[in-house]
């Protein structure tokens, strides 16, 4: 019985995904070139795309940028995201109310609209960016380009993402602030453990799962991420000085038409992945399963 | 007590504060689409449009495959949503209901997919799909959003199966019924609540898309909302920011909608167990 519930789904997936992920691994040993698509067919050089994309210093650049970005990006999200949970405590109910609209509403936005909305804002010849900027006194930024060099065009994409991503992040570890037990905390106020110590012994244990969680997923989401840098700093603008993992296969696949090492680029890339996502899935099947 | 009047004061400040961080790009989206051009474009910006005009929508849905990608949208993700919905609820109430040898293997796989980066598999995908001839069709797109979305409704809607009580099921089937027509009775209804929340937001997933679309779907007259909206902005030398808004806008709106209406059901699913709501 569970079998026949299971079988119509295993057999769409084994044809939309099992097939494609056995090609991919089919394509990465080929040559497979523009040619090669039309044909339908490639021709087999056994390890050469690996080979080729090992040897290439733009791979190993293009893998720790993307290692320091994702690290920046989690890193703001988990503790941006957890003092804005905590303020949520502290502050009135119609603050709270507010705020917490606020985030849903930023957290509705679709990527492709956010990232048109953060191009205009931080557009050189009208962007509202430059202009509160030089208004706040923090400098001549009059007709600055944000996207002129690697850092800013960054500096930039992880703004707009961690404003995504923030939403999510708050509202659990705020959900999971309702589980700290009160009694413990006016009992550690009482015996005069400052506000740190509060947090350090009584909250943060009661949060650990959850941060671990949120930061787990939060670091496979931003080593994969494609559309805001990609569409943020332009489809046109990508180079080997400014890829990231998502980027960097996308264009050696499609932009100089090399199927081939583009799947050797995904193959790796997946491999990381998997290996980051060991701890997600095996704290989602302990959790899971249990409830 | 003075003091502590005081602290909630300074946070309610703070917070105020972040509450207009946070939504000033939407103020602003909202805002931009509203105004005359002289005023987007005028050197102080014009923080409240004066005078608010609807030229930048009525000329937005005017331009060529504004309607056509809307509609090519939509059939895209119905179709997606009713298919995976469909396939993925049987193996929902599996998961749920049933113990059986293999299971722990298609529960690690059903998560594992889903942590997979869509960049990571376009190539396959891309390559296979020109093999069968379904590059530049909606039907090759559909197929490709099912690879989320299938192993995505299957995990979310095991937690609502799982929500429901055991006795309700074993009560009708103690009336008398088959197990097929307890199942039926009971479960459909109740679990009819998760049905909608799952297939709003494989809904908004597959309509936020962006990656697929646009390298699947090669004529104007094929392409999504999200690559209609990232083409308003190339091109020309002069940026139209006030359509580009407008279009913004249309695009963001049944999805802000659709996510205010299921937020508190789905949202947890991601973090099944580790928070108890």
């Amino acid at each position: 019985m569970p079998y026949l519930l299971v079988a119509p789904i295993v057999v769409v997936l084994a044809a939309i995904l099992g097939y494609p992920i056995y090609y991919l691994v089919r394509i990465s040993l080929q040559k497979y070139d523009l040619f090669a698509l039309v044909a339908h067919h490639g021709t087999y050089i056994g390890l050469g795309n690996f080979r080729s994309v090992l040897h290439d210093q733009v791979f190993w650049h293009t893998l720790l940028r993307t290692v320091v970005f994702t690290a920046v990006n989690v890193g703001l999200t988990m503790v941006g995201g957890t003092l804005i949970a905590l303020l949520l405590v502290r502050v009135s109910t119609w603050v709270r109310l507010l705020l917490t609209v606020g985030l849903v509403l930023v957290w509705s936005m679709p990527p492709v609209v956010a990232v048109q909305v953060w191009s205009w804002m931080t557009n050189s010849q009208n962007g509202v960016l430059n202009y509160i900027l030089t208004r706040l006194h923090l400098g001549d930024f009059f007709q600055h380009n944000w996207y002129e060099t690697t850092f800013s065009q960054y500096a930039m994409v992880t703004s707009l993402i961690v404003w995504g991503a923030l939403p999510f992040v708050v509202i659990t570890v705020y959900a999971a602030l309702s589980q700290v037990p009160h009694e413990l905390v006016e009992a550690a106020q009482i015996d005069g453990a400052r506000a740190w110590r509060v947090f350090k012994d009584v909250t943060l244990p009661v949060l650990t799962p959850v941060l671990l969680i949120l930061t787990s997923l939060s670091i496979i989401w931003d080593f994969g991420v494609f559309t805001q840098p990609y569409l943020l700093i332009g489809p046109g603008q990508q180079t080997s000085s400014n890829y990231l993992m998502s980027v960097y296969l996308y264009v050696e696949g499609f932009g100089k038409t090399d199927f081939g090492r583009g799947a050797a680029i995904s193959i790796l890339m997946l491999a990381i992945v998997a290996v980051l996502s060991v701890f997600y899935v095996r704290q989602m099947l302990r959790v899971g399963e249990e409830t | 007590m003075s003091r502590r009047r005081a602290g909630r004061f300074g946070w309610n400040a703070v917070g105020l504060v972040l509450f207009g961080l946070m939504v000033f790009p939407v103020f602003w989206m909202l805002s931009t689409s509203l105004k005359k051009n002289d005023q987007i474009y005028s050197f102080n910006p014009v923080w409240f449009p004066r005078h608010p005009t609807l030229t930048h929508f009525h000329d937005v849905v005017h331009r060529p495959y504004f309607w056509t990608d809307v509609k090519n949208s939509v059939i895209v993700v119905v179709a997606t949503v009713a298919i995976a919905l469909a396939l993925s609820f049987f193996a929902a109430v599996a998961l749920a209901k049933f113990r059986f040898s293999g299971r722990k293997l298609f529960v690690v796989l059903v998560i594992g997919i889903q942590m997979l980066p869509q960049a990571g598999l376009i190539i396959p995908l891309y390559v296979v799909l020109a093999k069968r001839g379904q590059v530049n069709t909606l039907t090759g797109l559909i197929l490709v959003y099912l690879t989320f979305a299938l192993p995505f409704c299957v995990w979310t809607l095991r937690g609502f199966v799982l929500g429901i009580p055991k006795d309700l099921e074993e009560a009708a089937m103690v009336d008398g019924s088959t197990r097929l027509g307890a199942f039926l009775r009971i479960l459909l209804p109740l679990v009819a609540p998760g049905l909608v929340a799952t297939s709003v937001f494989a809904f908004i997933t597959s309509w936020n898309e962006y990656i697929f679309a646009s390298t699947l779907l090669h004529d104007g007259s094929k392409q999504t909302v999200t690559v209609f909206l990232a083409l308003l902005s190339g091109g020309n030398r002069f940026v139209d920011w006030g359509a580009i808004m407008a279009a913004s806008t249309l695009i963001a709106v049944p999805v802000v909608i659709f996510f205010l209406l299921v937020q508190r059901r789905i949202a947890f699913g991601l973090t099944a167990g580790s928070v108890k709501g």
